[in-house]
């Protein structure tokens, strides 16, 4: 039986009191409860104080470039569907750096769980606005303020993905659920995770997020499945702050068009040159 | 002086010129002819000016010729632009139904239009017609002409247009032209296929099992080839967003073990760089193809150029072993290739194929690959105790035997950071230095792999001509050539740069009085390799730039007029 133990990583370089530290245990909290070995996971994380989180955990891992955690994960599913994958970035790697893989990657619905931790601002780098920065947050590369953020929910419902979501930091609870729900849907998942930066961000804190998020779910009526619902509160962004899945729908997978892995995994294939005789003989 | 033969089919983008060329090597082949083609395109899917030369002996041939026997215009604008490369004895075929009014002994009309009624066939008939004056059995044509487009009508209606022009130019044709074919060369059971199919042949036998790659002239038919038969052959193509995906989804594919390639052309290659480097921290296996077009940025997007050498040997910052390897000729793309996936396995780094253009879509008759010899080496694979796996364990030989997540409980971790011997980032010095170290110890290994350079011609001749890649077969011609007028004359060419052959290419500039470089480049790029891995200058170099391929006759006309 798997316990949180098995998932024991590396002791953390994250300052004290980083919302890094929710996201974590939610990450381990998930992957237990949903009863899976570290060797059967897979996670694939960018540069950021975001991508050093697998080397918190204890799995597989692949702490690839900045902004390109998606497209060795997308593959390496490809390559090995029975591997669990996930791909972690922050706001700058997710959104900035690899804005194109994201939006194609869930275009073409690859079967994996993208958790970004946002936190609206460059921490690593100590303090630069980020893709999610709030209009006219002024940072020491922005002194006449942050052009309007990018509003990452709504660019995944308008470009195809398939479960959309957002998580707190300060929530452990509701964002266990939540990656637990994404890693089961099939198809790309997107949680977008308000992770408070404590050393860089002083507007928006524990605090600030405190008083605004409500959860989708406390609203009996709310209809995952409706996408121009969905749109509108992806929208929502100031004094109320959806958290929850915002949209949620079936649809094929990418890993699902290719007849080879109905009937196994590539890394099992076996390889026989002599397979190509037949192409040969074409050409005579 | 062999038995040979050199049409030239010219038009525009849109009329058939590709698939006429094609047929005619095709029915060349068949007839038991050596074959080389070579396609010379615009950057456009209508209007220009193609041309497709194919030339076809009976005696080995690797390069092409400039000077034409049969020009088949498809348009005016093709007789005034090549007329002058016509051989003395040499003749046009024009579409009679188009251009009026010539008297001219070297042009033969044939109501193409006509004898068509659909135009989407002239250059069906016009390829009867060329054969019509060769005499040439019309059977073989026929039987590719059914197989190119099927037992459909379109099949059939192909034929008889074909028939067409054959029946027209016998009764016809009483020019002077005698360069009578004769089919019956005993050479049969060859391959007639270009670059990229053998780069793509190459792969598939190898059991590359995944493609990942954003389209680029000239590559893109690498993908396309392996795409329409991945289903059957249990391989995932992928259209990448970019060649920034392209290459880390390999990477990704790479590390869960799955043998990778992408393929791209240099500007794609610019774009990769990045992920290259992540390949070499992160010790992944992938096989790259930079199939080179005149540079920089987006240059001569149909053209061929030698420019990418300096490039991708040094390529990304910091310090990590690769393999550059450059084939010399078809057999050479897809035995490179196969075995680039071995390399790449065996010392986990990037392996880069370099062609070009020119070697991508020129075809040529081959002995047929023998599949017997694609050997597989997966290299070293963990099978110890998983709980203590260290991905990237410091050895003697820099390698550290792989094994693949979620295969077993070994837990696979790596990292664009740089990682202690489990894959965790680290800042230790004394770590930094050990990893560092180990990397570049499969360098040693790697040296055991070089393949010594192509030989032709005299041993320690007095004029030694130096190529690499693409660049064989002309060079191979041009030392006959030189021969043939008496001279001692040898070459070498290189197909595998990074580790560089540097003892095999000294020995043999020692021997050679005038050493020569030929490259398709404007600064000599390998003659600058040359002389900073071995101390040696050369004592000539033969450039081309303008995006055209290395002909003998140009080599030839350099030498003539250099005083080299």
């Amino acid at each position: 039986m798997v316990t949180i133990n098995d998932y024991q990583g590396l002791e953390s370089a994250w300052c004290p009191g980083c919302g890094n530290f929710g996201i974590l245990r939610a990450a381990k909290n998930a992957l237990v409860e949903l009863e899976l070995e570290p060797y059967q996971v897979l996670m694939v994380s960018g540069i950021g104080q975001a991508g050093k989180l697998p080397h918190y955990m204890k799995c597989n891992t692949f702490n690839s470039l900045h902004g390109r955690p998606v497209p060795p994960a997308v593959a390496a599913k490809i390559a090995n569907l029975k591997l669990t994958v996930i791909a972690v970035s922050g706001d700058g790697d997710g959104y900035g750096e690899g804005g194109n893989h994201f939006i194609h990657a869930m275009r073409r619905n690859h079967d994996i769980t993208y958790l970004v931790h946002n936190n609206q601002i460059y921490g690593l780098t100590k303090g630069q606005a980020s893709p999610t920065s709030d209009t006219g947050f002024v940072t020491k590369t922005t002194p006449h303020g942050a052009p309007s953020p990018v509003s990452p929910l709504a660019l995944a419902i308008v470009t195809g993905a398939a479960f959309v979501a957002r998580g707190f930091a300060g929530d452990v609870k509701h964002l266990t659920g939540l990656i637990k729900e994404g890693i089961t849907h099939k198809g790309f998942s997107l949680i977008d995770i308000l992770q408070p930066c404590v050393s860089f961000n002083h507007k928006n804190t524990y605090e600030w997020y405190r008083e605004r998020v409500y959860k989708l779910s406390d609203e009996g009526d709310y209809d995952s499945s409706d996408k121009m619902v969905a749109l509108e509160k992806a929208m929502e962004w100031g004094d109320r702050i959806p958290t929850g899945i915002l949209y949620q729908q079936e649809r094929s997978t990418f890993e699902e068009q290719f007849p080879v892995l109905a009937g196994g995994t590539l890394v099992e294939q076996e390889i026989n040159p002599s397979n190509v005789e037949r192409l040969l003989d074409e050409f005579l | 002086m062999s038995l040979q033969i050199n049409v030239m089919i010219g038009g525009e983008a849109g009329q058939g010129v590709q698939s006429a060329g094609f047929i005619l090597a095709k029915t060349f082949s068949r007839a038991g002819y050596h074959v080389f083609a070579d396609q010379d395109y615009e950057s456009r899917v209508r209007g220009g000016h193609n041309f497709f030369r194919v030339r076809a002996s009976d005696s080995e041939i690797a390069a092409i010729s400039e000077s034409i026997d049969i020009l088949v215009a498809l348009n005016e604008e093709s007789i005034g632009l090549h007329r002058e490369e016509l051989n003395p004895s040499g003749f046009i075929i024009f579409n009679a139904d188009e251009v009026k009014d010539v008297a001219d002994n070297k042009l033969f009309g044939v109501p193409l239009t006509s004898l068509a009624g659909d135009k989407i066939m002239l250059n069906t008939v016009a390829l009867g017609a060329a054969l019509g004056i060769l005499e040439f059995d019309i059977s073989i044509l026929e039987k590719v002409l059914g197989e190119q487009y099927g037992k459909s009508d379109s099949g059939n209606a192909n034929i008889k247009a074909a028939q067409a022009g054959y029946d027209y130019a016998r009764k016809n044709y009483k020019g002077s032209f005698r360069l009578k074919y004769p089919h019956s060369s005993g050479i049969s059971g060859k391959m007639l296929l270009n670059g990229n199919e053998a780069i793509a042949l190459g792969a598939m036998a190898a059991g590359c099992k995944y493609v990942s790659s954003y389209p680029m002239t000239p590559s893109t038919s690498i993908m396309e080839y392996i795409a329409a038969r991945a289903d059957e052959y249990g391989i995932v193509v992928m259209q990448a967003e970019d060649e920034v995906a392209a290459i880390n989804n390999i990477v990704g594919a790479g590390y869960a073990g799955v043998r990778s390639m992408t393929t791209t052309s240099g500007s794609g290659f610019c774009l990769m760089v990045e992920g290259l480097g992540l390949a070499g921290i992160t010790e992944t296996p992938v096989v790259m193809v930079d199939a080179q077009r005149p540079g920089p940025a987006v240059g001569l997007p149909t053209r061929t150029e030698q420019g990418d050498l300096q490039f991708v040997l040094t390529a990304h910052h910091g310090e990590f072993p690769r393999f550059v390897l450059a084939p010399a000729n078809i057999e050479d793309c897809f035995r490179l290739t196969a075995e680039a996936f071995n390399l790449a396995d065996i010392y986990q780094t990037p392996v880069i194929i370099l062609t070009d253009q020119y070697l991508a879509s020129s075809y040529a008759t081959v002995d047929k690959f023998d599949l017997s010899r694609v050997l597989i080496d997966r290299g070293e694979l963990y099978s110890e105790n998983p709980a203590e796996y260290r991905r990237h364990v410091i050895t003697e030989s820099g390698i550290s035997p792989r094994a693949f997540p979620g295969m077993s409980e070994a837990l696979v971790v790596t990292d664009s950071d740089e990682h202690d011997e489990f894959g965790h980032l680290t800042e230790d010095a004394d770590i930094r230095n050990g990893i560092v170290l180990k990397r570049l110890r499969k360098l040693n290994g790697l040296d055991r792999n070089i393949l010594k350079p192509w030989r032709y011609g005299n041993e320690s001749p007095e004029i030694l001509l130096i190529g690499w890649g693409s660049s064989y077969g002309a060079l191979c011609e041009a030392v006959d050539i030189l021969k043939e007028r008496g001279m001692d004359a040898g070459m070498i060419n290189l197909n595998h740069l990074s580790p560089f052959p540097a003892e095999a290419v000294a020995d043999a500039i020692n021997n050679g009085t005038r050493s020569i470089v030929v490259e398709g480049n404007a600064t000599g790029q390998l003659a600058s390799l040359i002389r900073t891995e071995t101390g040696r200058k050369v004592d000539g170099k033969i450039l081309k730039f303008d995006g055209r391929p290395i002909t003998p006759g140009y080599i030839i006309e350099k030498l003539e007029k250099e005083g080299l």
